[in-house]
């Protein structure tokens, strides 16, 4: 006779987590981290400081790291309203295979070792700002701006907006107007782009009750305040070539892309409030996500090139 | 005397294989990028300390 007796828990009663490895990625928000790394990339390269290639990737590694671990937390405490719409309800944690528990620990671990490694390896004032990026995005619009004011993401879109800027830091290990106007430029593009996706999401916004702008203001205030965006987008859009930080190229191309925007804009300004299909809305919505990578794009391709053609013997 | 065990499902086990590889891949990238990176910060320095 045994002295112990073992009694096996089967059939997944122990709890034992289901969660793979690629619902923890799926946890960092991909689609979001590569823009962000981009975005920092960018503030990082531009900077009047050759920065050693093994710190730059660690500084990106970091602020992609940091950007997940934000969109982890954000996907934790919004389970719940992530559930009730299409576009979120199959997020790991709504659909059951992560549990909010997990996502947490897996958010709060990346948050500090992101924000430790960035400052220890690269530079403390990009970490300090990595770090107020993930609490500006972690808590103060995700646990008190989305369910609260349609300004949300007007005020959240501060969070998306500081990558450039910590990318500099990164380099410089301070900061000054320029990234500051990278910095403005998605800030302010970040309400046109969000608003035309929730113009044609009103339904499932509405249903989780968030009060996107045009649940609450409706939607003919939307389109104009879109509108009026847009026409500022377009020319904060040109100001890095009018204060002379790029040259002449970057000009023609952001007033190019400035206008497109401006006319998709107003496309939808122009738009029916009954329209079912709301076309015009979603060819904004994928026409400022071309816009900022190409802008960004054009930025990057003038710093690199005005740097290349200054070295000795070219 | 009684213990509990836990038996884990097909499922359950596959998942906590995945997790079990993506960990170990982090934990060498993060060793490989903080050695890489005091090569870089220090330099010859490294070395060239008196004891």
């Amino acid at each position: 006779m045994a002295f112990v007796e073992k009694t096996a828990l089967e059939d997944g009663a122990s709890g034992m987590s289901e969660a793979t490895a690629g619902d923890f990625f799926a946890l960092l928000k991909p689609r979001v981290m590569s823009l962000v790394v981009f975005t920092a990339f960018v503030g990082l390269v531009a900077a009047p400081v050759a920065v050693n290639p093994v710190i730059a990737v660690t500084a990106i590694l970091s602020i992609a790291i940091g950007a997940g671990a934000s969109g982890a937390l954000n996907m934790w405490y919004d389970a719940d309203i992530d559930a009730l719409m299409k576009r979120t309800a199959g997020r790991p944690v709504p659909a059951g295979r992560v549990k909010p528990g997990e996502a947490l620990a897996f958010g709060l671990v990346l948050s500090v070792l992101s924000v430790m490694a960035l400052g220890v390896l690269v530079d403390w004032l990009a970490a300090s700002l990595l770090a107020f990026t993930i609490f500006f995005y972690a808590v103060v619009y995700t646990m008190w701006l989305k369910r609260w004011t349609p300004q949300n993401i007007v005020i959240g879109g501060a969070a998306g907006a500081f990558p450039p800027i910590i990318g500099w830091a990164a380099a410089t290990g301070s900061v000054s107007l320029e990234p500051v106007i990278l910095f403005l430029i998605i800030f302010l593009w970040t309400p046109p782009h969000f608003w035309a996706l929730a113009l044609f999401k009103a339904d499932e916004y509405g249903r989780a009750g968030i009060p996107m702008m045009p649940n609450v203001a409706g939607v003919a205030s939307t389109r104009r305040q879109i509108f009026a965006y847009s026409l500022i987008v377009a020319v904060v859009g040109v100001l890095p070539w009018a204060l002379g930080y790029v040259g002449v190229a970057y000009g023609a191309v952001a007033v190019a892309l400035g206008a497109g925007f401006v006319w998709y804009a107003w496309r939808v300004l122009r738009m029916a409030d009954s329209d079912p299909v709301m076309r015009p809305a979603k060819m904004l919505f994928a026409y400022s996500l071309l816009y900022l990578f190409a802008i960004f794009a054009t930025y990057l391709a003038d710093k690199v090139i005005v740097r290349a053609l200054a070295m000795p013997g070219v | 005397m009684q213990i509990e065990t836990v038996k884990p499902t097909e499922v359950q086990i596959k998942a906590r294989r995945s997790r079990s590889i993506a960990i170990a891949l982090a934990l060498v990238a993060f060793v490989v990028v903080v050695y890489v990176v005091s090569i870089v910060r220090l330099g010859p320095a490294v070395i060239d300390r008196s004891f």
